[in-house]
């Protein structure tokens, strides 16, 4: 059934859908319509689960871990500031292999204060052993949650699934809302093999004495790299029974490309305009719409490149006193290849500072000149930077 | 390859043990470097060093008994003894 909704609502929708027993979750701008809606339908009746009110976000993850511990499907939602409270347990909820989903709606992180998007929280903690899925619209934010939790549950990993704040969980748009008895196919009653019982008492959360911590750490790494196959496997599925499949990653105009460039999350519409701009005028421009950045698909990667020249990586982040933290992923996918393309990294909309199409044109002149010339002038660029504020002009 | 897989198969997910009373298994007396001495004179059996042992590493009676293999040394049955019938002494001094 087609609905016309926000990113959030999608969000709660593909939660409700999913028939969660727990929900645990502090409110933050801008994902508060998320936890607010879910309060809601179990208020109503309309779902039939537990909600958890906490004094933060810290103890929102701390309880659904202990939630998902009992076997049960879990979710929670947050955004910038919460999540890097959370950020302490994340590492907990993976290292205990708790197959936990949440939102997140990409905002900034402070300082200075800033509620508006970009992707700085979720890169910060893509070393948490969560899966990260990133949502181009509000379709895919729904279609995205009902996925995860298959993922989540059949490779005991928690996930996340990101979107961009205010652009995608403030915006309505047109979504075709699965039927709950589609989903309820699709995602069976979920049972956890650990789940605590009285009955059979299990340890979770044992000591890693040094004799054993590596081994587990290298499991862990083992089970996030090895997720990929599943998600592409769950994304397939979901394909077939609902009619919109999903990837690792969606290419656009990738296979001749002199030039690719990569995005993450909301961008790619906009950017996609741009590619077709250039391809009436018949320069080989492609584009790499990353969905899944955790785990790092980087020989899916590398592939979808093929015979480029030049690849320009677009994203609403920095790793500070490095490049953005998806070039440095994507400089990593081609290293030891016999032949690389040129790289090129473009720091943009940072707490919603606008990307225009005339930033996006020079984004790919500067692929393009590299190309041509086999030169990169300047590796790191900030799009839509006021220069004369910061000394540059 | 069958040595690999077996070992392996004990470390489940997240580090799950699903066998009860593990702890018990970690012999935690090696850890020490001071053992409490009780005085079996001195000790009246009234237990307060029973309840404050954070290692359950006390046994009831008059006198109590130390259990070794487990105490670590940490003292507080010396410190909280009304009667001063505990005493630490120097792990391996001859």
């Amino acid at each position: 059934m087609k609905q016309f909704i926000t990113g959030n609502e999608a969000a709660a929708l593909g939660a409700k859908l999913a028939r969660v027993k727990v929900v645990s979750a502090y409110p933050i701008t801008p994902q508060t319509v998320i936890v607010e809606k879910l309060a809601e339908y179990v208020a109503n009746g309309e779902l039939d689960a537990e909600y958890v009110m906490v004094e933060s976000e810290h103890s929102a993850l701390s309880a659904c871990i202990g939630a998902a511990a009992t076997g049960v499907r879990t979710y929670t939602a947050t955004s910038s500031q919460g999540l890097i409270l959370m950020s302490e347990i994340m590492f907990i909820a993976s290292g205990l292999r708790m197959p936990l989903v949440m939102a997140n709606a990409n905002r900034s992180l402070s300082a200075p204060l800033s509620i508006w998007n970009d992707q700085q929280d979720s890169m910060a903690v893509r070393d948490s052993g969560w899966i990260q899925i990133y949502c181009q619209d509000n379709q895919e934010i729904i279609d995205s949650s009902i996925q995860a939790f298959r993922i989540a549950e059949e490779t005991l990993l928690p996930v996340m699934v990101c979107f961009d704040g205010y652009i995608l969980s403030h915006t309505a748009e047109n979504v075709d809302v699965p039927e709950q008895g589609g989903v309820d196919k699709f995602l069976p009653p979920y049972k956890y093999p650990y789940a605590l019982d009285p009955e059979h008492p299990v340890t979770i959360g044992a000591v890693g004495v040094p004799e054993y911590y590596e081994e587990f750490r290298y499991l862990l790494q083992e089970a996030v790299l090895k997720s990929k196959e599943k998600i592409v496997e769950v994304g397939k599925l979901f394909g077939k029974q609902f009619g919109r499949e999903y990837g690792l990653m969606e290419c656009y105009h990738t296979g001749d490309a002199d030039v690719v460039l990569v995005v993450m999350g909301s961008l790619s519409g906009g950017v996609k305009d741009i590619v077709d701009e250039y391809r009436k005028q018949g320069l080989k421009v492609g584009l790499v719409n990353l969905r899944v950045f955790r785990p790092f698909p980087a020989k899916e990667l590398a592939e979808a490149f093929g015979g480029a020249k030049a690849v320009a990586v677009i994203e609403k982040d920095v790793s500070m006193g490095s490049t953005g933290g998806l070039f440095l992923d994507v400089s990593v996918a081609l290293a030891n290849a016999k032949k690389a393309p040129l790289l090129l990294n473009f720091i943009c909309g940072l707490g919603s500072r606008d990307v225009t199409a005339a930033q996006i044109r020079e984004v790919v002149k500067s692929a393009v000149e590299a190309a041509k010339t086999g030169e990169v002038k300047e590796v790191v660029r900030w799009l839509g930077l006021r220069e004369t504020m910061v000394g540059l002009k | 390859m069958s040595k690999v897989c077996k070992e392996r198969e004990k470390l489940l997910p997240g580090a799950v043990i699903v066998e009860p009373g593990c702890s018990e298994r970690t012999e935690t007396g090696s850890w020490r470097s001071q053992r409490p001495v009780v005085d079996e004179k001195k000790c009246t059996g009234c237990m307060i060093c029973w309840m404050y042992c954070p290692d359950i590493a006390i046994k009831k009676g008059k006198p109590v008994k130390i259990d070794y293999k487990y105490c670590k040394g940490c003292g507080i049955c010396a410190e909280v003894c009304p009667v001063k019938a505990i005493i630490m002494e120097q792990e391996g001094k001859k």
